[in-house]
């Protein structure tokens, strides 16, 4: 797309500007467009409350035809999220659908932050916490959002 | 009978006519120029098959559905996809539609039931469609678009034409998906039908390629159908009853219509298929280990001998055991004078030699038979080259005195020499899971009469052919072929005599 950017991204960009979601905040690059810095505000009453989780999220050559890439880049505790930061979420691969949107992405992020499934891991370990003693897990997912995702 | 009419394809006339030419001086005229096997049609001429285009395949598949239709009578579009789930087994779809629930029968194939009323209506407040307009917002593009240039499917959901087609043909050429396409809405499995796509693509390579999608499970599902194996070809062969028969695409590839592979005759499918797995995988590593080297009598450790002595020190450093390469015994007597190695002890050595010498014979006998393939094989990829030499040397011919039609006799001479070879290089396939018998030995004979021939036509064919005395050659090198061509004949009647009478041993385990 060397023509520039499709409409249907600065639309978006322009919605997430105007009117963010809330607990959300993503600001494209200066540099690069398709390239967005993400902050997701941990979910109440979830483990991850009050923690600030950075992500980074770009949107491919094919956007909206394939999905964004979308990745952690503070550490987090959670049976779907690995190490790296690679999420393990359908609509980010096989159910992704040309009609969800940068926002949506997000919010089904921010859910997985809630309702951790650790019937579908992607960091076996913590799924194997998660599923075995799950009060302890939770307790090193605070604490994990303590270490890295303190909003100072 | 008309049905005979429609089978009845050029390729078999063409061979045919090959085959009477064989008999007389001249090559008949009707032959083509182009590289043929040589008179397989005894082989195929009670055979019969069609080579179809991927458009014959749509159109197949098409009857099909609307046999099915006759019964059903609901959309074709649906009956394609209902007929794709149950793997084209149009029984089972017909016992599932009227013994079973249908609703459930829908949603399991991911299709909008037809017998439910105005779809449309009830899901048209999805999305951002306001109705009053004529007018509204692609979800995909975000762009303002006519309803005239929006599509959907009975889902509801619209997208606009654009949308569509970049969405279709990254599933299509990105994923390589056909049949199971869902509509582009978020959550929505409703798949999209064949109509709907083909109304959408308008590059060919896509529609090709969406075309080879959708009708592969209906090809794969049914055995009177195969897709030609040679690289990039699309077409299928048709067959009007399954056998083990040579069919020949138009694309020029021949192969077996039962398992795919090159033409293998006289050795079965079952057998070259062990062959190839035995070729590809690492089965004979496992025999060189057995023959070459020794296991230390201790730990067994697989060791290698690398130098002349015989005391062996086992190197793994939990074993360490001190041995004799020769007897495999301790190596303690050996520097005593209770040296026996020398001595022969019938049991022991029986027992320590026997499985060696077992695989190691087992490797010599796979090298023997793979070797000789794989040279007929080499060869035959040579007799590509013998092809255009040939052809130089027709026209150098016809510069003297030749006509066009005296000197096809040498296209029909390489045509013969490949066949041999192909024939040759399957047969010691057949011959390595032979056990001897008085039958095999009969075949052997008539191996080797094939062999020593096809060598001295391929000798004519490319050394003899620069004599001065034109006549002369075309004298022997006719007699040459049809000699070849004869024996060929006979070792494979004697191989199929063989299958029908039940007279061939088979190795064990091999």
């Amino acid at each position: 797309m060397a023509g520039g950017l499709p409409r249907r991204i600065i639309k978006e960009t322009q919605r997430l500007m105007q009117e963010p979601v809330p607990g959300i905040n993503a600001i494209p690059d200066e540099q690069n467009a398709r390239y967005f810095h993400v902050v997701v505000a941990g979910p109440e009453g979830s483990p991850y409350e009050n923690g600030v989780f950075k992500l980074e999220l770009f949107l491919p050559e094919e956007y909206p035809m394939s999905a964004p890439k979308v990745r952690f880049m503070t550490k987090i505790y959670h049976p779907n999220i690995d190490k790296v930061g690679r999420i393990c979420l359908d609509i980010l691969k096989d159910k992704w659908s040309p009609a969800l949107q940068i926002r949506t992405v997000l919010l089904s992020i921010q859910a997985l932050l809630s309702a951790p499934n650790p019937d579908d891991p992607l960091a076996n370990d913590v799924a194997e916490q998660w599923k075995t003693n799950e009060a302890k897990a939770i307790d090193t997912a605070r604490q994990w959002t303590r270490m890295y995702a303190d909003s100072n | 009978m008309d049905s005979e009419d429609e089978m009845n394809y050029d390729e078999e006339e063409e061979d045919s006519q090959e085959e009477d030419s064989n008999d007389e001086d001249f090559v008949d005229i009707a032959m083509e120029p182009e590289p043929s096997t040589a008179s397989d049609s005894r082989e195929t001429e009670d055979f019969q098959y069609e080579v179809l285009t991927a458009d014959k395949i749509v159109h197949v598949m098409v009857e099909c559905i609307k046999e099915v239709n006759a019964v059903v009578q609901i959309p074709a579009t649906i009956t394609r996809i209902l007929l794709n789930h149950f793997r084209w087994d149009k029984e089972k779809l017909m016992e599932r539609y009227y013994d079973g629930d249908q609703d459930s029968l829908f949603s399991e194939a991911h299709v909008v039931s037809p017998y439910r009323k105005d779809p449309r209506q009830k899901r048209s407040t999805r999305g951002s469609t306001s109705a009053s307009t004529s007018e509204s917002m692609c979800e995909i593009c975000c762009l303002v678009i006519p309803h005239t240039d929006m599509a959907g499917l009975e889902c509801g959901h619209k997208f606009c034409f654009q949308c569509w087609t970049d969405y279709l043909t990254s599933k299509i050429i990105n994923e390589g998906m056909g049949q199971t396409i869902s509509c582009a809405a978020y959550g929505c499995d409703i798949l999209v039908d064949d109509v709907t796509v083909m109304d959408l693509i308008k590059d060919a390579k896509v529609r090709l390629k969406y075309q080879h999608l959708i009708t592969n499970s209906f090809v794969e599902c049914n055995r009177l159908l195969r897709w030609c194996p040679a690289p990039d070809c699309g077409h299928v062969i048709k067959v009007k009853h399954y056998d083990v028969k040579p069919v020949r695409c138009t694309c020029g590839h021949t192969f077996c219509f039962a398992c795919g592979e090159n033409w293998h005759d006289p050795v079965k499918c079952i057998w070259l298929k062990r062959w190839i797995k035995k070729c590809d995988d690492d089965s004979e590593t496992s025999n060189w280990i057995a023959a070459n080297t020794k296991e230390c009598p201790k730990c067994h450790v697989i060791i290698e001998k690398d130098g002349g002595c015989n005391h062996m020190v086992c190197k793994n450093q939990n074993c360490k055991a001190d041995f004799c390469w020769v007897c495999l015994g301790p190596w303690e007597p050996h520097g005593s004078s209770w040296y026996n190695c020398n001595k022969f002890d019938e049991d022991e050595a029986k027992k320590a030699r026997d499985s060696q010498e077992k695989s190691r014979c087992q490797l010599q006998r796979y090298l023997f038979y793979c070797n000789r393939y794989m040279n007929h094989m080499q060869s035959l990829k040579f007799e590509n080259k013998l092809y255009q030499a040939v052809k130089l040397k027709m026209e150098e011919m016809q510069q003297h005195s030749m006509s066009w039609i005296e000197v096809q006799f040498l296209k029909v001479a390489v045509d013969v020499l490949c066949s041999c070879r192909q024939t040759l290089m399957y047969t010691y396939v057949f011959a390595f899971y032979l056990s001897k018998n008085n039958q095999s030995i009969i075949f052997e004979d008539n191996q080797k009469d094939l062999e020593h021939a096809t060598e001295q036509l391929s000798e004519y064919l490319e050394r003899d052919i620069t004599s001065e005395l034109l006549v002369d050659i075309k004298q022997k090198v006719q007699d040459k072929y049809r000699y070849c061509e004869s024996r060929r004949k006979v070792l494979l009647d004697h191989v199929h005599e063989g299958y029908e009478r039940d007279t061939w041993d088979y190795q064990d385990g091999l």
